[in-house]
């Protein structure tokens, strides 16, 4: 027990440390980039970056390259040209990532917390069973999303916001500092949606960086701080100020 | 009871008992895995492949096991890479496979020795077909199964659940998948002589579909599963011996007992309006 009390406070002040000294600390950069698949490249000339506590919404027709920005992210695939230098931590998989449901987790016989857990994986690189530390950090997560209670039950039997939630829960897990979500709130109902943005938008005030890509942009423009539009091979990166006097917001018709 | 004892005192039975009890915990703990990941047919495909590896070695007069298990692994590794790359869907990689690996076998063997009374029991299943080689093979091979299972538990749960979130969170999503694979290929081998060619894949996916009846959660159905598989291997066994049936045709029918009784289980709950256990 007395271990893991040290632990825990030399961690707190190694983050406060890391806060201070390091207000803004850079995750996800991209420099003069060709992003896409063997050797042909779907966006060039790509500049972007994402640092500490941003929150980046990635709007685009589909097949503008929003889902290679991703995998280029998450680090699936190399850019084709130029640079993309992603954080440490971000290499070695610690990176919240909130994939697309697929149909086979629907009826998933697997418990909350079973789920949840499965977000530790990235730090077990040596032995593949879960230190108890890991567990009370699950709890954690799912207190902040208001799902502890849902611990024992069964993930197939929940409703698309709960399970999107313990689908979040588990990319606390995997990382401290930054969330990727891929279209988030696909199939949620109005009021599970909402509850959605709200939870991001808590996280986002704690210190996560959140980047999200989504179709939905009427209802993140609120919480957003930059945007970036893919449209065919040509891009706008920028604050949501920017984003709205440039032609790009006519698209969406955000100003109506 | 009496005629437990006297089933016991035959070697041979005891052979098949040991054989039967570790394929059927392999099987099960594999099995929900593929059945989740939607590869039931997995099991059927490279039971036939093991059929076609079988019915050469026979011919050839070599040891068949020692020729079946790299031919299914070599098998396994194909079917899972071409599903992967998009190749081909499947279901239907599996089943042009399976066909081809059938027809195979049934050609060699017609071609050398005539459909014997060997080839009906690859078939069908024996369990008269265990030798004392076969058995420590066996042994072997099915701790190194289980040991790998255990130790890799939570990263095949992982790749069940979410491959999308394990390969960015850098999970070895494909060194995962090839690892049931492989597993699953060698569960299939040994198991085989007893079980039959026909009838193997029963025995990867029955524990796990009777399970997902009344558990919830991964850990349940895992467990239940192993349990499930042993128990129905067990009565399988003695109704076979007590009734002179095939083996593998009374284990399964005492898996589909099984699935039935929880099947029957499941709906009563549902009516009485409890919630599935959780």
């Amino acid at each position: 027990m007395q271990e893991q009390g040290k632990e825990s406070s030399t961690d707190s002040q190694n983050k406060k440390k890391e806060n201070n000294l390091k207000e803004k600390k850079d995750l996800i950069c991209c420099h003069d980039a060709g992003l896409g698949y063997e050797n042909k490249s779907i966006i060039e000339h790509f500049n972007f970056e994402v640092q500490s506590g941003d929150y980046v919404c990635v709007v685009g027709e589909n097949g503008s390259g929003k889902s290679t920005l991703l995998k280029t992210i998450l680090g699936l695939i190399k850019q084709v040209s130029g640079e993309v230098v992603l954080s440490d931590d971000i290499k070695n998989g610690a990176i919240g990532y909130l994939p697309q449901q697929t149909q086979v987790q629907r009826n998933f016989p697997a418990s909350v917390m079973e789920v949840v857990m499965s977000g530790f994986l990235n730090q077990k690189k040596r032995f593949t069973f879960y230190r108890n530390e890991d567990k009370k950090r699950a709890i954690y997560n799912m207190k902040r999303l208001g799902i502890e209670s849902l611990q024992k039950a069964c993930y197939g039997n929940l409703s698309g916001g709960q399970q999107q939630r313990v689908l979040l829960a588990r990319a606390l897990c995997a990382a401290r500092d930054i969330l990727v979500l891929d279209e988030p709130v696909t199939g949620l109902d109005p009021m599970a949606a909402a509850e959605l943005y709200d939870n991001l938008h808590k996280l986002h005030q704690e210190g996560m960086a959140i980047v999200m890509v989504t179709h939905d942009l009427k209802s993140t423009v609120h919480w957003a701080d930059k945007i970036l539009h893919l449209s065919n091979g040509s891009y706008f990166f920028g604050s949501v100020h920017e984003y709205m006097d440039s032609d790009f917001s006519d698209i969406f018709s955000i100003h109506s | 009871m009496s005629f437990i004892i006297e089933m016991f005192s035959y070697p041979f039975i005891v052979r098949a008992f040991i054989v039967g009890v570790l394929v059927s915990l392999c099987a099960a703990l594999l099995g929900v895995s593929l059945v989740l990941k939607q590869y039931s047919m997995i099991g059927d495909g490279l039971s036939h492949v093991s059929y076609g590896a079988l019915s050469i070695a026979l011919a050839c007069n070599v040891a068949p096991l020692k020729v079946s298990i790299p031919v299914v692994i070599a098998a396994a590794f194909l079917l899972l890479r071409m599903t992967e790359k998009g190749l081909m869907k499947s279901d239907a990689a599996i089943a042009a496979v399976s066909a081809s690996a059938l027809a195979i076998g049934v050609s060699v063997t017609s071609l050398t020795t005539g459909m014997t009374t060997d080839v009906n029991s690859y078939m069908f299943g024996s369990i008269l077909a265990m030798t004392k080689d076969d058995v420590i093979l066996c042994v072997l091979l099915s701790c190194v199964v289980l040991a790998l299972f255990i130790v890799s538990y939570h990263n095949i749960f992982a790749v069940t659940f979410d491959e999308n979130f394990g390969k960015a969170t850098g999970v070895k999503v494909s060194f995962y998948n090839s690892m049931i694979a492989i597993l699953t290929a060698v569960t299939i081998v040994l198991g085989m002589q007893m079980m039959g060619a026909m009838l193997i894949s029963s025995l990867l996916i029955f524990p796990a579909l009777t399970s997902m009846r009344l558990f919830k959660s991964f850990k349940g159905v895992i467990v239940t599963s192993a349990v499930l598989s042993v128990v129905c291997f067990t009565i399988g066994l003695v109704i076979s011996y007590q009734s002179a049936m095939p083996a593998g045709a009374s284990v399964v029918l005492a898996n589909l007992g099984a699935f039935l009784v929880f099947f029957l289980l499941q709906k009563g709950k549902e009516l009485l309006g409890i919630h599935p256990a959780s």
